[in-house]
């Protein structure tokens, strides 16, 4: 699409060019691309010689300056040779492409940093093994990541028909009336419901039925579900909204019931965008800290029963190892990074394969 | 077969959706699923706010409050510094990253070349699912030093007569102030923000960027004129799933954050007032009778405010008061 776009508008200057031009040459009035690598060159350049006051090479200061003289510099140079639209243009491109590399820094430091410093205890030991019993190094993560799969399955198995089934009311059945409206909007509120708010609300709960300082998986996943709902009814709504009205229409002059219509024409349809919102909700929770720590607390061994007890969850657990670490601390510090890797380690495959899954089931002709 | 065995069965309706009595049951299964999960929301939002009420009430209604040694036996007194903290570094975190998640949001949807756009949205996304905690981990390892070695010196020096860096206390050398943790959860809430107003931009009908294109302007002019007013409510929503993260994020802050009881608007030093949500994770674990209800109680506060920008960013929404439309 990009590449149409370009070559209308490379279309559209030279038109303009030719008649506006004396010389007859096409190209003139016009930043080529020699262009806009020479003023690259000279940010970097510039860039560079922020070194020679202090002698030492300084990589962040040297990214930001040549950055920003890339972005005056391309707007200068735009505004001699071209026109001040053109130059706005420039700059709008500098900008937002320099936006991005900004962005990376930190978010590649991360991914990195995680990886760098998990590696070391990245091994079967720490995936085979439990914390219990386990003093100074050694031990392992396996009972939390049965805790913290057994509590998203739950959490996942609350919501998702929860949700699917409230978006599809929004949309097939709602319709404008004042009540899908309320709901809307709740579950808009919903959505900007804190994690630790949801865990308190979890923990308010389940002391009705069990009294103060009550903790289970089943109440994690509670709090769980209800940060995942309103993200699997909003992303559902979006997907259901955009399958065209016509498709619906057809099926209704074929006489095809209402709930026939929505089950083999219009969830087939937006599939593949609800099933990426599931996933993506999914890893939302998976990561959650707060609640957990709060409603479930934290083990030493596995609990496979989320009806009663604490459990071990991954976050946790690398919250845990990292805030209040065991002698000797590079061992547990060494847990809280390997734990940590798992967790992007985890969303990582979540959303690869719910890219892969989307990609299968997408019908054909839709865009 | 069928046919010799079966003589009425030329006669049925030859239809393959099946006969009207399962459709007439199924719709009304369906819509009652459909109807009873949308009520579900009314009811569990209702149970939220109840449950909480109940639980935080006592702190109130107590007639002994021994239990409450830290901080005081005056509620107002306790929340106070929390609710300041919280939307400090909120509002922080949000004024960094609304107006660099919009911009790289046009990079992937209008400027990045297409296959590279889906690696860079696989990439957002990803980010955007990133744990907090693993964000805490890596701010106070990573991020803190770095900044306490650089940028904060050089505040410290250079911009000391604005308030909220003044030179009234010494600058943190640990890197654990209010900035640090806005910076980090500005990277946070960058991808959300990114995610959804990208996936907005990109819907944006190819007939209005034809049309602007077709009227002679350049690529910006078509952004601002057919990209930007189009995606403007999701960029909203963005910013407000955004802000109600890092309203509400808990982890980062507590693992960064060095607090301190009180007001603090220098946000480079080592005394930061802490957020409501970090300090119930901090204190949630060790507390017992009415400190806990206390620390329900604030939840109940921050649930408010969360709910108070919801409201206000829908208002916003709504109006079209963003000056996107010009």
């Amino acid at each position: 699409m990009m590449l149409t776009t370009d070559h209308l508008d490379r279309d559209r200057d030279r038109d303009r060019d030719i008649g506006s031009d004396s010389n007859g040459d096409i190209t003139s009035g016009e930043l080529a691309g020699k262009g806009t690598f020479a003023v690259f060159g000279g940010a970097v350049v510039l860039g560079a010689l922020t070194w020679l006051p202090s002698g030492s090479v300084n990589w962040a200061r040297w990214v930001i300056v040549t950055i920003l003289a890339y972005i005056i510099g391309t707007y200068v140079v735009s505004r001699i040779v071209e026109s001040k639209r053109h130059a706005t243009d420039r700059l709008a491109t500098a900008v937002m492409t320099s936006s991005f590399a900004v962005v990376l820094l930190p978010l590649v430091s991360v991914v990195w940093t995680v990886v760098e410093r998990g590696s070391n205890r990245f091994d079967w030991t720490f995936y085979s093994e439990t914390m219990r019993g386990v003093v100074g190094e050694g031990g392992g993560a396996y009972h939390a990541i049965i805790g913290t799969l057994i509590i998203t399955a739950l959490a996942a198995t609350f919501s998702v028909p929860f949700g699917l089934f409230t978006a599809i009311y929004l949309v097939e059945y709602g319709g404008k009336t004042r009540f899908s409206k309320r709901v809307t909007g709740l579950v808009d509120v919903m959505t900007g419901i804190p994690s630790i708010v949801a865990g308190l609300f979890a923990y308010a709960l389940f002391v009705l039925v069990d009294g103060p300082g009550h903790r289970s998986g089943l109440a994690g996943a509670v709090a769980l579900t209800l940060l995942m709902t309103p993200v699997v009814v909003r992303a559902s709504e979006e997907m259901l909204r955009l399958v065209p009205n016509e498709l619906r229409e057809a099926s209704y002059a074929l006489g095809v019931a209402k709930w026939r219509t929505i089950a083999k024409i219009v969830l087939p349809t937006a599939i593949a965008g609800i099933l990426t919102g599931i996933v993506l909700s999914i890893a939302r929770v998976i990561g959650e800290t707060a609640p957990l720590l709060i409603t479930v607390g934290i083990a030493q061994g596995v609990n496979y029963n989320p009806f009663s007890g604490r459990m071990a969850t991954l976050p946790v657990f690398t919250y845990n190892s990292y805030a209040f670490p065991t002698l000797p601390r590079d061992a547990s510090l060494d847990r809280a990074w390997a734990s940590a890797l798992t967790l992007v380690i985890i969303v990582a495959v979540l959303f690869t394969g719910a890219r892969i899954l989307s990609s299968i089931l997408k019908p054909k002709g839709l865009k | 077969m069928t046919i010799i065995d079966n003589p009425k069965q030329p006669t049925e309706p030859d239809t393959p959706f099946g006969d009207e009595k399962i459709s007439k049951t199924g719709d009304k299964v369906f819509f009652g699923l459909s109807f009873g999960a949308a009520t579900l929301i009314l009811v569990t939002l209702g149970a939220v706010a109840l449950f909480l009420v109940k639980e935080g009430l006592p702190v109130f209604t107590a007639s002994d409050k021994s239990d409450l040694e830290r901080g005081g036996d005056s509620f107002f007194g306790y929340v106070g510094p929390l609710v300041l903290g919280t939307v400090y570094i909120a509002m922080i975190a949000l004024l960094i990253a609304t107006p660099i998640a919009v911009a790289v949001a046009v990079y992937i949807s209008h400027y990045a070349p297409k296959r590279l756009s889906q690696t860079l949205g696989y990439f957002i996304d990803l980010l955007a699912a990133i744990p907090s905690v693993v964000f805490g981990i890596w701010g106070i390892t990573v991020l803190a030093p770095i900044l306490s070695r650089t940028l904060y010196p050089w505040l410290d020096d250079y911009a000391s007569w604005l308030p909220f860096f003044g030179s009234d206390v010494n600058v943190s050398t640990s890197g654990r102030t209010t900035l640090t943790v806005g910076i980090v959860l500005a990277v946070m809430v960058l991808p959300i923000i990114t995610a959804i107003s990208r996936e907005v931009f990109l819907q944006t009908p190819r007939l209005h960027e034809e049309a602007s294109l077709a009227l002679g302007a350049t690529r910006w002019e078509m952004i601002r004129q057919a990209v930007l007013p189009y995606g403007r409510s999701g960029v909203i929503s963005g910013a407000m799933l955004g802000l109600g993260r890092a309203l509400g994020e808990t982890m980062a802050v507590a693992m960064i954050l060095s607090p301190a009881d009180g007001y603090f608007w220098n946000i480079i030093t080592n005394s930061n007032s802490n957020t409501i949500a970090a300090n119930i994770a901090l204190q949630f674990p060790e507390s017992s009778g009415l400190e806990v209800n206390r620390l329900i109680a604030t939840g109940l506060v921050l649930f408010i405010i969360t709910f108070g920008v919801n409201a206000l960013a829908r208002r916003v929404a709504d109006t079209g008061f963003t000056g996107a439309d010009g």
